[in-house]
Formats: structure tokens, sequence, C-alpha cells
């Protein structure tokens, strides 16, 4: 048997309850063992982990790649490479393609193209209602047996919640995991930050906190008689956070993420009309970021994602309320995480929970984890190593990001997906030029 | 609150002229006491005087206006400038220009000063941020967010009236959510040290956290008018009845409209102000708004005044007969 050895790293499997220094063996694709080398075993590649930690490949429940329809912000090829930049092996891509993931063809085009790419895993979600219209149901059997991990509507409202029963009514006959992006759209009001301090102050249209938590209560409601699995893609409030803790609790079948830069950011950095930090749902308080943080450290929050979304430059060069919303978020998904670790939120092997097996179970997945026999997707990286964010640094086609110049802590090694290594990073003493500005050597974008 | 202050050179003068928030009293004061020195000009038989000869002053505007757009017009007319005006209908943007396209074809004409009014919040500030070095960008009302320049002739006006600021109590009704003149206002009559700033209107037209504004909130008219020693009514755009935020134009005028019975609970010599253009018997009756205490028509006048001391002041920053550095000794701890 030929194959890896990942040797002297400090490995975090938190699906199988690992966190220690092993070796790690990899063949045929496949995790052939941890610790000792498997019967037989002869290594053709050698990755020193000293000093690094070794855990699984990454998985992101919300990355728009933008292909097909929108391949001037990005494409499958160029954000599944800042994917692997990233750590990412599995990234989950919502329904709002042009065309609209409605049919069998477009997801199988998605996976075909990501496939071709080589990079990382994409798995798309299907639309909830045909061409997102909010009223006529999808073909979801035609979208799960075409590997779509659930349906979602996405942004795009629906009709009233009657379309809602009806989708989840729909979806639960073929245990398929609905995705909901909790806002009301009359209650956002074609808002464009938080509503209070901030918004009034730059006399921004304001999404009230209501807008969410109306949302996620009308869905919990119907949950409650459905009993369908439904995931909240995104939360932005500590209260609706808090809503999802006692559903949790109560038993029913819900799941929710966050994104990295809820957990970091407030309505205080929109100040400035700061237009890269339009995002949706909107930054919100400093209350809210702590309890979005108490929520994730509590678990009722169970996966941290990216919330990708590349947009060119001139997406982003107008006035705050006319610019696109979103980030681009793959390569920094996981330094942010890491910083929940460093401010005390959460510790390492809980953090890695959030960003692989937790997401992987959302998705139904069988990936996120280390054990023996499954798809060799890993992450390595040096926990220890800083760097600072740079646009030219960046490989997503998208530069569209507010921690451009921070200074992140933890950086991306080697990236495999099914054993091979899809990134490295070649190791350079710290005070050279690829530590401070990051790994990219081979282009250089005008800034 | 801005993070940067975009609108101060290195030395704290006047570059821009977007926002009031962030500017120091000493800086609103010479403005108004160089608005003082212009307001003579129009009296004067050539109503000109020759600081921005050869200078060129775009008015571009984004959205309709008549009184602000001429009086900047004048205002630069009488400062000897050229003047273009633009107005930028829904036309141009439908042909996939971007604002930034737009700019950049009028910078290529070389000109010192826009004088910009768009429909988006913080749109000014976006100009001011993407404009060539040494252009100043005067912001002339951005959405919901400032219209610094009308508060500037507002504190102009209540400054001649009343004298000092420390002791006013003044009474803002209306539609303060949407409202980009009372956010301006507001930011001005805090500045300059008023005694109490109260705002009037039902709970739909109050903008969350209205703390942060450092106003108190009043439901009431009467009892926000006790004693008040200027009255300021807000437009009330009739859009605000079709979405909910009102039911009726005769409901708002019975609760918040200013009648000489509600006038009478505010102090005895209290002037009343208004941006205009007034909707009579929706938010004040006629005989108070053609009465003794309005200074409604006075306000447009001054906006002259204003508008000349502000442009003159951010194009170059020594005031007449003024050495710069007077100007700079204040501000510098503010840069």
């Amino acid at each position: 048997m030929k194959g890896i050895r990942i040797s002297g790293g400090r490995v975090v499997d938190p699906a199988n309850g690992v966190d220690a220094h092993l070796d790690v063996y990899v063949a045929e694709g496949r995790i052939a063992a941890l610790g000792a080398p498997p019967p037989g075993f002869r290594a053709e590649q050698e990755i020193d982990a000293t000093g690094l930690v070794v855990c699984p490949g990454l998985v992101d429940l919300r990355a728009h790649c933008r292909e097909p329809g929108q391949e001037h912000k990005a494409t499958l090829a160029s954000e599944t490479r800042a994917a692997a930049a990233g750590g990412i092996t599995t990234l989950c891509m919502p329904p709002d393609t042009d065309p609209v993931v409605d049919s069998a063809a477009v997801a199988a085009l998605i996976r075909r193209r990501a496939e071709r790419a080589g990079y990382a895993r994409v798995v798309p979600l299907g639309a909830l209602t045909r061409g997102l219209d909010g009223c006529r149901l999808s073909e979801m059997h035609a979208l799960k047996s075409a590997g779509c991990a659930g349906v979602s509507n996405d942004f795009h409202p629906l009709e009233s919640p009657l379309v809602l029963r009806r989708a989840m009514e729909y979806a639960a006959t073929f245990d398929l995991t609905v995705f909901l992006m909790p806002q009301d759209p009359h209650l956002a009001n074609e808002g464009c930050a938080h509503e209070g301090a901030v918004s009034t102050r730059l006399g921004l249209p304001g999404i009230p906190a209501a807008a969410e938590t109306v949302a996620v209560a009308t869905a919990l409601a119907l949950v409650e008689e459905i009993g369908v699995h439904v995931h909240f893609c995104l939360l932005s409030t500590a209260r609706a956070a808090q809503m999802i803790a006692r559903a949790r609790h109560d038993g029913l079948p819900v799941t929710a993420a966050v994104s990295a830069h809820h957990l970091h950011l407030t309505e205080l950095d929109v100040l400035d009309f700061d237009s890269r930090c339009h995002v949706l749902p909107p930054l919100r308080t400093q209350r809210d970021r702590n309890g979005l943080r108490h929520w994730l450290a509590r678990g009722a929050l169970d996966a941290v994602c990216s919330d990708h979304q590349p947009h060119e430059a001139d997406a982003k060069l107008a006035p705050f309320s006319a610019t696109a919303p979103g980030l681009s978020g793959l390569e920094t998904l996981l330094p942010l995480t890491l910083r929940l670790v460093e401010d005390g939120v959460l510790d390492l092997p809980a953090a890695i929970a959030r960003l692989t097996c937790n997401p992987a179970r959302i998705l139904g997945l069988a990936a996120g984890t280390l054990g023996p026999g499954q798809p060799a997707d890993l992450c390595i990286f040096d926990p220890d190593a800083y760097w600072t964010l740079k646009a030219e640094g960046l490989y997503s086609q998208g530069k569209n990001t507010p921690f451009l110049d921070w200074e992140l802590k933890g950086q991306v090694r080697y990236t495999l997906l099914e054993g091979r290594v899809v990134h490295a990073l070649p190791a350079a003493a710290p005070e050279s030029a690829a530590a401070e500005t990051g790994q990219r050597q081979d282009a250089h974008e005008p800034a | 609150m801005i993070k940067e202050n975009i609108q101060l050179d290195a030395q704290g003068r006047l570059r821009h002229f977007l926002t009031i928030e962030g500017l120091k009293r000493e800086l609103l004061v010479e403005l108004l006491d160089t608005a003082e020195s212009f307001a003579g000009v129009a009296e004067q038989a050539v109503k000109k005087v020759p600081l921005l000869r050869g200078k060129t002053i775009v008015n571009l505007f984004f959205e309709p206006s008549t009184r602000t757009r001429t009086t900047f017009e004048l205002a630069a007319k009488r400062l000897s400038a050229d003047v273009l005006n633009i107005n930028v209908t829904a036309s141009a943007t439908r042909k996939g220009e971007t604002l930034l396209d737009t700019l950049r074809n009028l910078e290529a004409m070389h000109c010192d000063m826009f004088v910009v009014r768009h429909p988006d919040s913080g749109a000014a500030h976006f100009i001011a941020r993407h404009a060539a070095p040494g252009v100043s960008i005067i912001n002339a009302g951005d959405g919901r967010h400032a219209h610094p320049t009308q508060a500037m002739l507002d504190m102009f006006t209540i400054r001649r009236h009343k004298g000092a600021f420390h002791k006013l109590t003044v009474t803002i009704v209306g539609d303060i959510l949407h409202s980009r003149v009372a956010r301006s206002q507001i930011h001005a009559l805090s500045t300059l040290g008023v005694k109490e700033i109260r705002v009037v209107a039902p709970r739909t037209l109050i903008p969350a956290c209205p703390e942060a504004l450092g106003v108190h909130v009043y439901h009431e008219l009467r009892a926000g008018l006790r004693d008040a020693d200027v009255i300021i009514m807000l437009r009330l755009q009739k859009e605000r009845m079709r979405g909910a935020a009102l039911p009726s134009e005769h409901e708002y005028y019975q609760l918040f409209g200013l009648t000489e019975e509600a006038l009478e609970a505010a102090a005895p010599d209290a002037i009343v102000m208004h941006p205009g253009p007034i909707n009579r018997g929706v938010e004040i009756d006629s005989s108070i708004a053609d009465g003794p205490r309005s200074v409604i028509l006075q306000q447009v006048s001054h906006g002259i005044a204003v508008r000349m001391a502000i442009m003159s002041r951010a194009m170059q920053p020594s005031p007449p007969g003024q050495p710069a550095t007077a100007v700079s000794e204040g501000m510098e701890e503010g840069a």
C-alpha cells in the first residue's frame, strides 16, 4: 500500500474525539490509519506537520461561486481554488445562480464543473420554488437525486406562510433538509443596515431585528407541526439564536449557522459608509455579536460558515445602499474562527467541530471526520503563524472583504482533497515577504 | 463618529462639507461669521465678490430641486465662479453609467467643486472619497443622511434672531425618520450647545434609538412646544400616507399641525422655521406661515450668504481679511 504519511502534527478530529499528536496515513484517497502505519504501508510522500494542526478539511455551508451566470464576479474554478487555500474541501452553494438550480441539469452542471476544477467538492442546494419565484414548488425529488443537499429559497421571499408550509411538507416526504434564510421581506423593507443607533445617524434604511425573529418564529411553529429538518442558514441576532436554543431543547429538528464576520464585526463597522461591510443579514449590535458567540459556544449554533459572496470591484463602488451586499470570505473562515479560540469563546476542538463534522452532518455528508476509510480531506494549518490579509494574496476573484490589512493568526499550509494535495504553502521564514503579504507569489492584481 | 474625517485636511481646515457631525463648534461659528460678512453683498449695487474668480463649480443634482440649486447657483455667481448645472435624471443611470463614471467625466473638464444632491445616504461621502485631490465636495442633501448647508442657514437664522445658542430650547416637529434636514439640524444645534433639542412626531416617524442623536422625544405637540424658543416644522412627504406610516393628512394636522392654538404653548417670542416647501394646512397653518413669528422667507435669503461662506471656505481656507493660521489654530486637535 502506497500513500502519504503526515507526521508529527496535532491531530484534531472532533467527530471521533481525537486530539493528540499522531501520524496520519493516507492511501487511495482515503484515511488509511491514525497512529501506527497500516500493514504494508509505504510512504511515497511525507508531509512534516511538526508544530501544525491536522484536521478534517473544512465544510463551508454557504459559499456563492457565481457560476453559472455571473462569471464576471467569480467562477467555480476560481472560488474552489480559494476554498483550497482556506482549508475548505467541501462547500455548499445556494441555488441563486443563473439559471437557478431548480433542475437536475443545473445541479449536475455545477458538480461537473467543480469536479473538473478539482480543488474542492461543491454541493449545490436546490431551489425551494421554481425559479425562486416563491410560489411554485420545485421538483425536489429530482434535485435530491441530482445531489442537492437540501432545498432553499435563499433571500428570495416566499409568497406566503402557506407556501412555506407546503414546501416543508413536500421536502419532508423525501427527507430533504429545508435551508431557510430567516428574514421577513416586509419587515426588512429594502433596508441595508441594522435598524439602530448607526442607521439612525447615517440615515440608512434599517432592517429591524424583528425581521429575523419573526421569520424564525414562523418557521419554528411550522416545524413543530411538520417535523421537517430545517437549517437556518445565517443568524444575526442574539434573540433568534436564543429561540433556536429553546427549540432544540424542546427537541425540534432544527440547526443553525452563523457567518464568521457576524462573530467579529458590528454595526459600528458600517460607520463611514464602508460598503465592504454591507452584508445581509446586516451587522448588528455588540450585544448581538456577543450573544451569537455565546450560543455558538453552547452549541445552539452548530456551524460557522463563510457566507462567501465574491463581487467585482464595481459592485462595491457606489453609495452604501446601492452596493451589492456580501463579502469574500472563504480565505478568512479558518483564521476568524480560530480568533474565537484566542478570545476564549471556544477551545480548538470545539472550533474545528463547527467547521467540519457539524456542517457535514447538516449536509448529510460523510465528510468532516478523519475516521479510517473516510475520504482523505485534510486541512493542515499552522495555528501560530501570523499573516496579513492583502487583496493581492487572495485567490478568490472577489477582493471585497473588510478584513483586508487585518493581522490574522492561523495559516493553512496544506489542503488535501481525497488524498491529493490541492494547496500547499511553501514554508517560509516568518520575516520573509511571503509570510508578510499572504501566500500568493504568482499573481499580482492591480490594487 | 465618522472614523476618518475626510472633510478636513491635515491642518484641520475644511476641504469638503459633507455633514455637520464631527465638525467643531469653532468651525461652525467661523462659518456663521463669514456668512454674516457676505450677507451685505446682496445689498450692494454690484452683488459680487471676486473670491472664486476663475473657479468652476458644478451643481450635480441627482434629485430634483429648485430652491437649493438656485441658491447654490446664486452663491457661486456672487463669488464670481463659473457655474455649471447638471441635472442627472434617471436617464444617465439607465444607460448604465455609474455615479463614479459621471464623476470622472466631469472631473475631466477640470472642475474645482461639486455641489451634490443624491437620493442615497452616503453619496456625498462616496464622491468625496473618490474625487481627485483638490476637488471639493459640498453635500446638498444625500438620502436621509445629511443636508448640512440647510442646517447652517437655519443656524444663521436662529443666531440672527436669538443671539446665543446656549439658552435655547429648539423643537423639531414632523418626519424625523426620513429627514436629512432634521439630522443635520440636530448635529448643528448640539455642536453649538443649545440647552435642549426636542423632536415631536408619532412613533412611525421617529427613527430607532433617537437617543443616539441626543434629543428628547415627544408624541404630543403642545408638550413638545412648551416654552420652546425655536420651532422647526418639517415637510410631510405625502408618500408616507401610502406606506402605512400615517393614516391621513387630516389626523396628522389635528395632532401635529402648527396652529395658533398650539403655538400658544411656546415662548411668546418663539420663531417658526420651515425648510420648505410648505404644505399649508398639513403641517402648518397658513396664518402662521405668513405671520409675524415666521422666518421662513428669511431662511431662503440667508441660504445664499451661508452657501457663499461654505463654498469660499472649502475652496480657500482663509476668509477675507483673516490669515489662514487664525482658522487652523483652533482646529488642529480635531484633525
